[in-house]
């Protein structure tokens, strides 16, 4: 067997979901093997879920995720509801969809930054993140926090948003269309971005079902699924929408299946808002006394896909047994197939385009060869790699002009 | 009424194996069945008809090692809870991993946790703290008096 060279990316960041090192073992420029490492950080949340009241796990569940903090407690209140067999209010479902929706558009626009950013494109980093700032304004206006909003509890949400904001929201919505379209124009008909992630990464309809991917991981490879459409909850089926589907399983069709779903949040959050002006009264949260013995089986889609909670409940105040499963844990095993035989400088862009854990990513460490010790690549060196990709195709399109 | 047709299916194939089937509606439903049976259980799942699996759930009780795998029927919006119950002492079962990829890392996780071993997993390393725990003592066990 010939040498091969490891290149690390990793280990971890501590603000992460899910810190991880990626270990690349390549052969010249095309990476031959792929391992993954984590635990770097492992924070015991689901032990610790044991030994707080259903009230508080909904502020432990918030903090598995900085970026997708509503997921978590959508899901453990749906997992929880079920137990309990409550319906909450038609209000307290349009608020809870709402704030779903808004999660989803500053993730998705947070995703397209930065994979511009390993592209080579950081103006489109910096405008995708610049038009990510009101979306969080509106998320201070409504909870008082930028992230980890503390919306959710058993039987409802904890705030109301009032008529008074609502044209606010609207207002904001239509100017995150109208930049929506503007990064959706850069990125589809950029020749040099089809270059570089067309065919690149490809993920099969039969590897996403053997490695049970979920949310715009299978939905680019033309697996529809989506828990919001198959198993509605909160308004979802209240509301119109459709589930956006690519067919291609490459890194153009996640893009592209983000960029597109970024439309459907929006026109789910405007019906929301007409919701909430009909359903002027009504509790935003009903009173919950105790949480009967059962198991709850919790789906919520999740920016990155379904996150599923499965809370076993003794009867008492706290659960017995509470398992979280992040979209992550499934989307991120599939790096095995999507990366191997790639180069180095696509491998990057493949990582990224299932939107795993961003800042791990970015932290690649400075890599060793395994037998000499000897320094190969560091962080910015490796996404230079992509970089001087990008560069290079922009250059032979021009002569091509 | 896909429901009540599944269990059907289901009771007419696995007779034998079936201890309790639980329906909490038409979207939820749980089955136990023996442990030897998991292979052909998952089998027919997956391949004949089609279900996704999600991830498995394993826990501590009095009872012994429960597991729970959760299987979800996309296109009807159902979760379908295989349930096993595993020996206190000697718990083990067959992995599912040679048949899809989706349960490698979660066997690995409920092995590490919890101790249970997966027979013929392809690679049951520790996945969460590989290196920094100690050998033999599994941080998710209980003890009961």
């Amino acid at each position: 067997m010939s040498k091969k060279t490891l290149i690390p990316i990793g280990p971890y960041h501590p603000l992460q979901e899910e810190p991880e090192l990626f270990k690349l073992y390549c052969d010249g420029e095309i990476v031959k093997d792929i391992k993954w490492v984590t635990g770097y950080n492992h924070r015991g949340i689901e032990k610790l879920s044991e030994s707080k009241t259903y009230e508080q796990v909904f502020f432990l569940v918030e903090r598995i995720c900085g970026i997708c903090s509503s997921s978590h407690p959508f899901a453990f209140a749906n997992a929880v509801e079920e137990i309990a067999d409550i319906e909450i209010t038609d209000r307290a479902k349009y608020i809870r969809s709402i704030i779903g929706e808004l999660e989803r558009i500053h993730s998705h626009l947070l995703w397209v930054g930065l994979a511009g950013h390993f592209l080579g494109y950081n103006t489109l980093f910096m405008w995708a993140w610049k038009y990510r700032e009101p979306v969080l304004d509106l998320f201070e206006m409504i909870s008082g926090n930028r992230n980890s909003y503390a919306m959710f509890k058993v039987g409802g949400v904890r705030r109301d948003i009032e008529e008074t904001k609502i044209p606010v929201i609207k207002k904001v919505l239509d100017d995150v269309k109208k930049k929506t379209d503007l990064l959706t124009g850069a990125v589809m008909d950029d020749p040099v971005i089809h270059a570089r992630t067309k065919g690149v990464g490809i993920l099969s309809k039969q590897d996403i079902i053997d490695y049970g991917a979920v949310g715009p991981t299978a939905r680019a490879s033309g697996v529809a699924i989506d828990v919001r459409k198959d198993d509605p909850y909160a308004a979802y089926p209240l509301v119109n929408w459709k589930v956006i589907t690519a067919e291609a399983g490459d890194v153009f069709a996640k893009a592209q299946v983000r960029l597109l779903e970024m439309y459907e949040s929006i026109y789910i959050i405007e019906q929301c808002l007409d919701g909430l002006k009909k359903e002027k009264t009504g509790d935003i949260a009903l009173k919950v006394k105790e949480i009967p013995e059962g198991i709850g089986n919790g789906r919520a889609e999740a920016p990155r896909g379904e996150v599923f909670h499965f809370v076993v409940s003794d009867g008492s105040n706290s659960p017995a047994r509470h398992k979280i499963r992040a979209p992550s844990y499934v989307n991120i095993a599939t790096f095995k197939k999507s990366c191997i035989g790639q180069t180095i400088a696509d491998a990057t862009i493949s990582l990224a385009a299932v939107d795993p854990c961003y800042c791990c990513t970015e932290r690649m460490a400075v890599a060793y060869d395994i037998s000499s010790g000897e320094k190969i690549m560091n962080a910015s060196e490796l996404i230079n790699e992509s970089v001087k990709k990008t560069n290079d195709i922009k250059r032979i399109i021009k002569s091509k002009l | 009424m896909e429901a009540e047709l599944l269990i059907e299916n289901f009771k007419e194939k696995f007779k034998s194996d079936i201890l309790e089937i639980a329906v909490k509606n038409q979207k939820r439903i749980s089955i136990t069945v023996k442990p030897d049976s998991i292979i052909n259980v998952a089998a027919f799942l997956y391949r004949k008809e089609g279900y996704r699996f999600i991830i498995a759930s394993a826990l501590h009780t009095k009872k012994g090692f429960e597991i729970h795998y959760h299987f979800s029927k996309d296109n009807l919006g159902l979760v379908l809870n295989i349930h096993v119950i595993l020996d206190m002492d000697n718990p083990q079962i067959e992995s599912l991993s040679n048949m899809f990829n989706a349960s490698n890392w979660i066997e690995r996780e409920m092995h590490e946790l919890f101790g249970i071993n997966f027979l013929n997993h392809p690679n049951q390393e520790k996945l969460i703290s590989e290196g920094n725990w100690a050998e033999g003592v599994y941080p998710l066990r209980k003890e009961f008096k």
